[in-house]
């Protein structure tokens, strides 16, 4: 019988909240993070897209100037929610041996990267930071982490696109149900809003080009979408073996049932039409969480509101789950916050656990017009979730055919 | 062409900006790495700093020598002159 793992600690830094508190409260009311943007680079190149959801709180109204001075913005973030996260689990005394951290981003240190090349440009390589490498290396956010909080047990970094978050959970379900850690700090860090990364996605007509209307731009279902909204920030959870966080008295949101990564193998951006990787990952969730379609309540949908994006997932959780779709409560949550890429998948793992503790389901915004071929329960208005044992799941996706599902449970 | 004292109230803008480090602290017979606690990759940022500050050059293989703020000082100065 694998160890139960369990989720004692949450932490996020989004476009619609700089801490759970008050993102959860949003996510219930329906709000949108996503503005006009000010920088001069958006005339300086005339970008495409003019919009996208930044952080609520800037980093800097949260750390010291000097601890910021040597993080990436994207790490800052992860920082930000990982500390939330580990003191709302409230672990005071823990074997930092068997502490570990998997901590995800989906592009990495972009600023720290392209900020270093203009420097080499303009002012040569004695300018060049000696701070660069390690601010700009993937796993430098997971690195900061673990130093942070003195984790000793590994500090990975799961990197499969949008689906990076979600990969997060499913590695740190793995090191504690394998012996490997009791504790992992788990999530995504991602801060990508540069005018680099907005023109390459605006190339290949992933974004949104709603630009006299930003906050009505992400509308995931509907009829009228055009592309997904960039967001950034960052989620983070403490997962815990069960026996651990009982020992300690721990308040425990809920189960962490089940995960699953699957690949599509079929095209490097675009999902397969028929859903079918999206598919094996959730049979492949459910199983692995001894869940039948019948027990699943909630669904947090990757749903990013672009037009090839969102009916896959449609046909998969009808695969998946069968008839019983008809009577799962959806939400698509970047319709508030835009798609935060590689920290999407652990923002939303931290909204899916508090749907479960609190039976409440977040709210979908934007929905004017549900595209008829996507005939989901999407949840516009407040909605409860039924008393008694539940389980609600929350899909990732990534370019690459990165397919990742995790399931929650009620405890 | 700054004074030393001049040169010592600059570095110890640059120690505060990287550090934190109270200005006050950064003093002449103080250590880098003893008494100030800066490792190595905060010495070769505030090395590049204070070459743009001061206009001069100090050479990778110099920074091993420039042991307290004092030597920073004097370097500073020599090579200004």
């Amino acid at each position: 019988m694998a160890r139960k793992v369990v989720i004692t600690g949450l932490g996020a830094t989004t476009p619609i909240g700089g801490d759970v508190p008050t993102m959860w409260k949003n996510a219930l009311k329906g709000v949108s993070g996503a503005h006009t943007l000010e920088d001069e680079w958006v005339a300086k190149y005339d970008l495409p897209v003019h919009f996208a959801a930044r952080c609520s709180t800037p980093a800097l109204e949260v750390l010291s100037r000097v601890e910021a001075k040597r993080m990436d913005p994207s790490t800052q973030f992860g920082v930000i929610a990982a500390r939330e996260a580990w003191a709302d689990s409230g672990i005071t005394e823990i074997d930092h041996d068997r502490l570990a951290v998997a901590f995800a981003t989906g592009i990495g240190g972009v600023w720290t990267l392209l900020d270093a090349w203009d420097t080499l440009r303009e002012k040569g390589p004695r300018r060049v930071l000696p701070m660069t490498v390690p601010m700009l290396m993937p796993n430098g956010v997971a690195a900061a982490v673990s130093l942070d909080l003195g984790a000793r047990a590994g500090a990975h970094t799961p990197v499969s696109a949008c689906a990076s978050g979600t990969e997060a959970m499913h590695l740190g379900l793995d090191l504690i149900r394998s012996g490997k850690a009791d504790v992992v700090v788990c999530g995504g860090a991602e801060a990508a809003i540069h005018p680099m990364p907005l023109a390459a996605f605006s190339s290949m007509q992933a974004l949104s080009r709603r630009n006299d209307d930003p906050e009505h731009a992400s509308r995931p279902y509907d009829r009228d979408r055009d592309g997904f909204v960039m967001g950034e920030g960052a989620g983070a959870l403490v997962l815990e073996a069960e026996e651990h966080a009982i020992a300690r008295g721990a308040r425990i949101y809920a189960e962490l049932a089940g995960t699953s990564v699957t690949a599509d193998a079929y095209h490097i951006t675009a999902p397969d039409p028929e859903g079918l990787g999206a598919t094996r990952a959730l049979k492949a969730a459910m199983f692995d969480g001894r869940i039948q379609a019948e027990d699943v309540v909630h669904v947090n949908a990757h749903a990013t509101s672009t037009p090839v994006g969102d009916k896959p997932e449609y046909t998969a959780l009808r695969a998946a789950l069968g008839a019983h779709v008809d009577n799962v409560a959806v939400s698509a949550t970047k319709s508030q916050m835009g798609h935060l890429l590689g920290a999407s998948g652990a923002v939303e793992a931290v909204l899916t656990v508090l749907a479960v503790y609190e039976r409440q389901a977040p709210l979908t915004i934007n929905l004017e017009n549900q595209d008829p071929e996507i005939p989901l329960d999407v949840v516009t208005s407040a909605r409860t979730l039924p008393a008694g044992d539940i389980v609600a799941l929350s899909n990732s996706f990534g370019f690459g055919g990165h397919n990742a599902v995790i399931a929650i449970r009620n405890v | 062409m700054a004074s030393n004292e001049e040169i010592l109230a600059g570095l110890a803008e640059i120690v505060n900006e990287e550090t934190g480090l109270a200005t006050e602290a950064v003093e002449l017979d103080k250590s880098f790495t003893e008494d100030l606690d800066i490792d190595s990759i905060s010495m070769m940022t505030i090395v590049v700093n204070a070459e743009e500050k001061f206009g001069v050059r100090i050479p990778d293989e110099e920074v091993k020598n420039l042991k307290t703020v004092g030597d920073a000082v004097n370097f500073i100065s020599n090579a200004q002159a």
